[in-house]
């Protein structure tokens, strides 16, 4: 499993993937750099007070964080979806399950490497724009490695169930399943807390009927709620906008479901292993 | 005196009995049954779609059996340890083209599990083999198909494996490629490597083959030596002013036929010929040409496969365009 993985991470490096993923957060941390401290001159011109501005720097990096979530969500997706099925369909898996090597651990190998790039990309380009953000305008969310950490978590679900999808659907067909899926799930949790300030019990089923089914939105919330000052969670808990606001949390997600997400993932990876077992190369 | 067991190296390289496929209503392999030994050159011919490339995943374990069971070098099919054991050279060969040649061999020495230090000496002394040890620095994706081919027969040798399988191993080379392997695929079996040949193109089984069986519609229509599979020497006469009632005159040499000018006789001894031709003129026969020698693997392969199928313009071969 560990020689497929480094193969994996090695085909990154070579294909200039990383290189790539480097120029773009780089580029990407030097934009937040440049919009937040344009925003700290103009606020500071108009003469906004220090909590004033520390909401705002929050909300900036909330939305960023977003973005950056979606762009990790869409990396994770590109990566897993010809993870399997691109190798299987040009012959480069066959010659290497030839070998004395389980299809179980080219599966995992593959997920490993993937998932690897994705977490040091998240970290790297994650921590780095917290970092830059922090010295421009002196607000550092409490945790900063939580939030990074959730928006990782959120990569590494689509990457297993792409890399899942990718042992039975060409790769464009499981890509555009998986995006549609975290889109449709963000959604569905938008409806679920709008379901909880307007008390419509339907909405919040849909909307805990589709964390279970794919627990992205869970950790778009801890993203949330660990990029957020500690005061902005005190003046906004109960009122209604803030509550049915998806760029809004009063509290991360419940320990149960990082759980399940954790077990999801598990049963996902079980799952595309049977698949790829039961399937003739 | 000391006895030594030999037990795996007197099992043969592959047995397989009665093996079946079917993919949804399509019988690919239709009891298969066949035994290829140690140090044995084995080719497996057939034609397009006859099952040749399904029986190869069968006994690798890439695809399941739906019935029947087989062995290869003592094992079950499908057997993980073993296929330490075997070199396989694929139909579709592609390999990650963003390594070095050289890191391929490696990446496969490692995949099947030799030591650490044995990985790179092996890698050099496959590539050498094949002719690619000037090339072994250069990206595989820059390589033509050709050379890619050629590093798949060295993935193959990677490690001396007891049982390799090479399909189709020459659909990408030119001529001196060709000459290349041969000499390859006897250099393995010299070292003591049964060597499994799948292969539509006869000249090449016709060469380097001790073995061969010739497989059509999923089932082995002929199978043994290959003097066995080609069948007895034949003399084919081209002649005039001979009636049938001279060929008992005749049937000394061998059961003769006469169609038109053709007289056929088979089986008959190839010494016998100048008698033969001594005897036709005694006759008063006037003999244009004179042909000995058995059928060709393509003559003899075209006429078993041939058996199987409805002539071109019958009913049922219309109805199939």
């Amino acid at each position: 499993m560990l020689t497929i993985a480094k193969l994996t991470i090695g085909e990154a490096a070579r294909r200039r993937v990383l290189w790539v993923l480097v120029i773009l957060a780089a580029l990407a941390v030097s934009l937040t750099a440049w919009g937040v401290a344009s925003l700290l001159d103009g606020a500071r011109e108009r003469g906004l007070s220090d909590l004033e501005i520390k909401f705002a720097v929050s909300q900036v990096l909330i939305l960023i964080a977003f973005m950056f979530g979606f762009v990790l969500v869409m990396t994770a997706a590109f990566f897993g979806s010809p993870a399997i099925a691109t190798e299987l369909e040009n012959g480069i898996a066959q010659a290497m399950l030839a070998r004395p090597l389980r299809r179980s651990s080219y599966l995992l190998g593959r997920w490993l490497g993937l998932a690897t790039v994705i977490v040091v990309y998240a970290a790297v380009s994650g921590l780095l724009a917290i970092g830059v953000v922090g010295v421009v305008s002196g607000y550092v969310p409490p945790d900063p490695i939580l939030p990074v950490a959730y928006l990782a978590g959120q990569a590494l679900v689509l990457l297993s169930l792409t890399v899942l999808l990718s042992t039975r659907l060409t790769p464009i067909a499981g890509g555009a399943i998986a995006v549609v899926a975290y889109g449709l799930a963000w959604i569905a949790g938008v409806l679920g807390k709008i379901g909880l300030a307007l008390d419509a019990p339907s909405l919040v089923n849909v909307s805990d009927a589709s964390r279970f089914l794919l627990p992205t939105d869970a950790l778009w919330q801890g993203v949330v709620y660990g990029l957020e000052p500690s005061f902005v969670i005190n003046a906004a808990e109960g009122q209604f906008v803030a509550r049915t606001s998806p760029f809004f949390a009063a509290s991360g997600p419940p320990p149960a479901l990082l759980a399940w997400t954790v077990i999801w993932v598990a049963l996902v990876l079980a799952l595309a292993v049977a698949q790829l077992r039961r399937r003739e190369l | 005196m000391i006895r030594m067991p030999r037990v795996t190296l007197d099992l043969p390289a592959i047995e397989v009995t009665d093996l079946r496929k079917r993919y949804g209503p399509v019988e690919a392999l239709a009891g298969l049954t066949m035994t290829v030994g140690r140090g044995e050159v084995f080719g497996f011919l057939g034609p397009n779609g006859a099952g040749k490339t399904t029986t190869v995943k069968l006994l690798l374990g890439l695809a399941r059996p739906t019935s029947g069971s087989g062995k290869v070098l003592g094992a079950q099919l499908g057997d993980l340890a073993t296929r330490r054991r075997i070199g396989y050279l694929p139909e579709l060969f592609r390999y990650q083209p963003w390594l070095k040649a050289r890191e391929v061999l490696t990446l496969h020495g490692e995949l099947m599990g030799l030591a650490r230090s044995r990985r790179r000496p092996a890698a050099d002394e496959a590539l050498q083999i094949v002719g690619l040890a000037d090339r072994a620095g250069d990206i595989v994706g820059r390589f033509s198909k050709g050379m890619q081919q050629r590093l798949g027969l060295g993935a193959a040798l990677l490690g001396e494996p007891a049982l390799v399988i090479l399909d189709e191993p020459t659909s990408a080379l030119d001529p001196v490629g060709r000459v290349d392997v041969r000499g390859i695929v006897r250099a393995a079996a010299d070292r003591g490597a049964a060597v499994f040949l799948n292969s539509h193109l006869l000249s090449e089984v016709e060469q380097v083959c001790n073995r061969v069986a010739i497989i059509d519609h999923g089932r082995v229509v002929a199978s043994g030596d290959l003097d066995a599979v080609l069948g007895q020497a034949e003399t084919v006469v081209r002649v005039s002013g001979l009636s049938a009632a001279d060929l008992p005159a005749i049937e000394r040499f061998g059961p003769p036929t006469l169609e038109g000018d053709l007289l056929t006789i088979r089986p008959m001894d190839e010494a016998g010929v100048p008698d033969l031709v001594t005897q036709l003129v005694s006759m008063g026969a006037r003999i244009q040409e004179v042909h000995s020698g058995r059928s060709s693997l393509e003559q003899r392969f075209l006429e078993l496969v041939a058996r199987d199928r409805p002539p071109a313009g019958t009913p049922s071969a219309e109805r199939l365009r």
